[in-house]
């Protein structure tokens, strides 16, 4: 690295006939510029694309595209979608959060389903839609669930599946951080259980809840592997479309679709996680 | 699909405070509340997975067992699609390199912010944590063009390592960084330069194996990204893994193979995780 | 540091104090037992300090009281009435806690205020009332500020306001100034004594500070392993400990060898009168407090057995702790530092033990080296 012949600590040298040493950023370049060409650049392509015609030339309309019936038809599928994993997944990861968190610290339950938390919220994709498939699909063997193939119902629950264990996982630190003190001066000062949840636990936790309910909306935005393998003839919702129109070999018009939905799907998602972010200060400032 | 963890939480969660005496009747009823709740979720995850490896079991005939699909995972191969066995390998040394190109990405990065370039720190995890927010799905339509560009050297699917170290930044970064900070890298790096050492010598052999298990975690949260990776793979054309998995399932739906293969993977899976779950006790409980 | 005043008037109104009975008290944590049969009464409108080393038993009997915890066996009677099956929520008792009570979502006056409001109590006096506690607390100024604004001193006077509002029958104040500075400690437990006092309620406090329970208590229990040792004022816990437990724990003790006749001690050629004067004849081992020593230079070259060598002087303000080598024992003496001064190391003095009562042991009463080690 360039960043060897750079000063050591001391005083300062004399750099009579050497060039003086680079400054220290140098060294982040390598890092710098990976993250440029592999993460910066295809997101600028995509952004540039939306916002272009196909012979080229630039048309920010494109954005009103964005309410074009059938364009909004996959928006409404990928919000129906994501409410309802998100909204199944925070609550019932909430309450398993809870369970898990009132245990012993250093038991074994509490490192089991922490550790198979870690790997379920990582589950999804291609492997999940199968496990779902052979439990209640057409020949499943727990039985035979008629709503499998309907959207959102069936896929929402293959959803769930990996939205509850990433809700323990987000959530389980904040209910960890409500110190039992809280509880104690609670139940002295005279409140019951549900007092004390709807006065101090509940407003203490919802900041987190929301966020990390949050996470998992956007979570679910970005799904397309797990929906792709349950059902590949019908696009639903945004991501698929991106797919069908990346495949499709209608010219350069097809690209510009796919990036000028890919571009509404990412300010979706940038949206979310901004809400988050800030929830989740105003969560840990309380329960760090 | 890559699953989002909160921005700024390590994915692995630690011991909580120890509960103190606590009323019995209240103790009863939420000791009965967690039987409930665990048996309950329990059944809901593991039925699909028993589910999975009933099936993988099956024989020829219906309701009889055989070891066919788990043999199979050496040997089958469908028609117009590379064997499952190359996937396979493939996938495993897209790992591989994706875990050493990030290590070596990461580290001295973090390293040398730390030391010399502390008001660029926010900018590097701002970056690292990015592709939480642009998710594969809309990085894979820009990079299209990245893509072809590479394909001029060469067409091997290991080339998804470029991307693949994108994706993974946002874990690595945060398990490095939980790592890093429990160690005086200032101290540690100022006395190994003073007797001498270079730079390469201070990161290799003085701050790394002081984060062995920032490290450690990184390297899971890597491997088991990429081993479930299917959007890029997919949408740029590569078969990796999950691709074939795919592959095979259009074609033959109740392959017995699928589910062999994806309940090893998940298996391996588990075992990393379990892994790290209990080499990081270790060091808590030295500590 | 001034002293403030502990003792009481018994005739003091005491605004319908209550008595509290604690009665064969038990509690175990597995094969741990926390609490063996623990007897204590609280006089209405009394301060009794609990105090003893971690693992004690004082916070353990604190819960019990408090209802945050069941008790295996024993009954808790306050105000006449037996409330040991009473839910920790009914028990109308004011807890002020080690650290991080207060609820950090509300500010000062809601967090006062959140006991009334359980009660039902009308906003508009709800609010007054928190007011009116506030500046019992001296904080009225701070009543909207959240609790991440202020200082740990401020926040325990808040937790000892919000504690109050509810007008409890028992305060309950378990460490409340661990987690403090030094000097706000000092300041803060004077405070809390003077509102306990003109609020008149009875009161338990929990500590393993000496000083703490010395300088506020109308009597200090001095508990270890699940036993009350000794429950007494402060000044006849401090000069007449019932049990050399009590004796190591509670100040400083020289431990100096010597016989038991006829009711007195001699030790080292000072005849001292005993605590127990019916301890019976024999070898002992003397606890003596250092106060009780004082020294004089002593130029001539004879010895005695109580001459010996200063080896160190450590200054501690206004007093000084002189440590004299006698050869075979040492000895620690508390002298003002002015007289310190005049007997550097090395120097040699001539010991005098000041005829205090004084409690002995035999020999090889291991109690002895435990409680040396705790303190």
């Amino acid at each position: 690295m360039a960043v060897a012949a750079t000063t050591k600590t001391g005083a300062r040298p004399s750099w009579a006939g050497r060039r003086p040493p680079a400054p220290a950023w140098v060294g982040t370049v390598p890092f710098l510029a990976y993250v440029a060409v592999f993460l910066l650049w295809p997101t600028g392509i995509v952004v540039v694309d939306a916002l272009k015609n196909p012979n080229g030339a630039w048309a920010f309309s494109n954005i009103s595209e964005l309410g074009n019936p059938l364009v909004r038809g996959y928006f409404v599928g990928s919000f129906k979608l994501c409410l309802l994993s998100s909204a199944a997944g925070a609550v019932f990861g909430a309450i398993l959060a809870y369970a898990v968190a009132s245990g012993d610290p250093d038991g074994l339950i509490r490192r089991l389903y922490i550790a198979v938390s870690g790997v379920l919220a990582q589950f999804g994709g291609v492997t999940l839609a199968f496990a779902f498939l052979v439990t209640i699909g057409p020949v499943g063997l727990l039985f035979h669930a008629s709503w499998y193939f309907d959207f959102p119902w069936g896929i929402g629950l293959i959803y769930t599946y990996f939205q509850i264990p990433l809700m323990v996982l987000v959530f389980l630190p904040a209910i960890d951080g409500l110190k039992v003190q809280w509880r104690e001066a609670s139940e002295n000062l005279g409140s019951s259980s549900w007092q004390y949840w709807r006065y101090v636990g509940g407003p203490l936790l919802a900041p987190a809840f929301l966020g990390a309910a949050l996470l998992l909306f956007a979570n679910a935005l970005s799904a397309f592997a797990t929906i792709q393998a349950w059902e590949n003839q019908i696009a639903y919702i945004v991501p698929q479309q991106i797919s069908t129109a990346m495949s499709s070999e209608v010219g350069l018009s097809s690209v510009n679709v796919a990036s000028l939905l890919a571009l509404g799907l990412v300010i979706m998602v940038a949206v979310v996680m901004t809400i988050y972010a800030l929830l989740q200060r105003r969560a840990a400032r309380w329960l760090r | 699909m890559a699953a989002i963890t909160s921005v700024g939480e390590t994915p692995i969660v630690g011991p909580a405070q120890r509960p103190r005496g606590m009323q019995a009747g209240r103790r009863r009823r939420l000791n009965a509340f967690r039987y409930v709740v665990f048996t309950v979720f329990g059944a809901f995850f593991l039925l699909p997975l028993l589910a999975m490896l009933r099936f993988s079991l099956e024989g020829a005939k219906l309701g009889t067992w055989s070891l066919s699909a788990w043999r199979q995972i050496a040997s089958y191969q469908g028609s117009g699609i590379p064997p499952l066995l190359s996937s396979i390998e493939i996938t495993l040394e897209l790992a591989v390199i994706t875990c050493a190109v990030m290590l070596v990405l990461l580290v001295p990065t973090m390293v040398w912010v730390q030391l010399r370039v502390r008001w660029l720190a926010r900018t590097i995890e701002i970056l690292c944590l990015l592709p939480l927010t642009i998710p594969s799905i809309v990085l894979v339509v820009g990079l299209g063009e990245i893509y072809v560009r590479i394909q001029r050297f060469s067409l091997s699917a290991l080339m998804l390592f470029w991307v693949y170290v994108i994706l993974a930044l946002p874990y690595a970064y945060r398990a490095l960084a939980a790592g890093l900070s429990g160690i005086d890298v200032k101290t540690l790096s100022e006395a190994a330069r003073s007797l001498g050492a270079s730079w390469f010598t201070v990161i290799v052999r003085v701050i790394a194996p002081n984060m062995r298990q920032g490290i450690l975690n990184a390297v899971l949260l890597t491997w088991s990204l990429v081993l479930g990776e299917f959007t890029i793979a997919y949408l740029l054309l590569y078969t990796n893994l999950q691709v074939e998995l795919y592959s095979i399932s259009r074609n033959t739906p109740n392959a017995g193979v699928l589910f062999s293969t994806s309940f090893a993977a998940l298996l391996f899976a588990f075992v990393l995780l379990m892994i790290l779950s209990y080499v990081g006790r270790a060091r808590r409980g030295r500590g | 540091m001034t002293s403030s005043p502990v003792t009481r008037t018994p005739d003091r109104a005491t605004r319908g104090a209550v008595e509290v009975r604690l009665e064969g008290l038990s509690r175990h944590y597995g094969p741990v037992v926390a609490l063996d049969r623990l007897d204590l009464t609280l006089e209405p409108g009394q301060l009794v300090a609990l105090l003893g080393p971690s693992g004690c038993g004082k916070t353990t009997t604190l819960r019990l009281l408090a209802g945050l915890e069941d008790a295996d066996a024993g009954r808790v009677v306050v105000g006449g009435r037996d409330i040991t099956r009473v839910p920790a929520n009914k028990r109308d008792m004011g807890m002020v806690f080690q650290a991080y009570s207060l609820f950090p979502h509300m500010t000062v006056r809601q967090n006062v205020a959140f006991g009334l409001r359980l009660r039902r109590v009308g906003a508009a006096e709800r609010d007054q009332r928190a007011m009116k506690m506030l500046e019992l607390v001296g904080l009225a100024e701070q009543a909207s500020r959240y609790p991440h604004q202020l200082s740990g001193g401020q926040q325990q006077r808040v937790a000892l306001a919000r504690a109050l509002a509810i007008e409890p029958q028992v305060l309950l104040l378990d460490e409340p100034l661990s987690a403090l500075d030094a000097k706000v400690r000092a300041q803060l437990r004077d405070e809390i004594r003077r509102i306990q006092l003109e609020v008149g309620i009875t009161t338990l406090f929990v500590t393993h500070d000496q000083e703490e329970a010395l300088a506020i208590a109308d009597r200090v229990g001095v508990m270890r392993e699940g036993h009350l040792e000794q429950l007494a004022p402060p000044t006849e816990v401090y000069s007449r400990p019932a049990t050399s437990f009590v004796a190591e724990f509670v100040g400083l003790s020289n431990r100096l060898a010597g016989e038991v006749r006829a009711g007195s001690v001699v030790v080292r050629g000072c005849t001292l009168p005993l605590v127990d004067s019916a301890t019976p004849d024999g070898p002992v081992v003397a606890l003596v407090r250092p106060e009780a020593v004082t020294m004089a230079s002593h130029d001539a070259p004879d010895s005695g057995p109580l001459v010996g060598t200063v080896i160190a002087v450590t200054f501690l303000g206004a007093t000084s702790r002189v440590t004299v080598d006698l050869g075979d024992a040492t000895v620690l003496a508390q002298l003002s530092t002015a007289d310190a001064s005049a007997l550097p190391a090395s120097s040699r003095v001539a010991l005098t033990i000041r005829p205090d009562p004084v409690l002995v042991s035999a020999s090889s009463d291991p109690a002895i080296s435990e409680a040396g080690e705790e303190a």
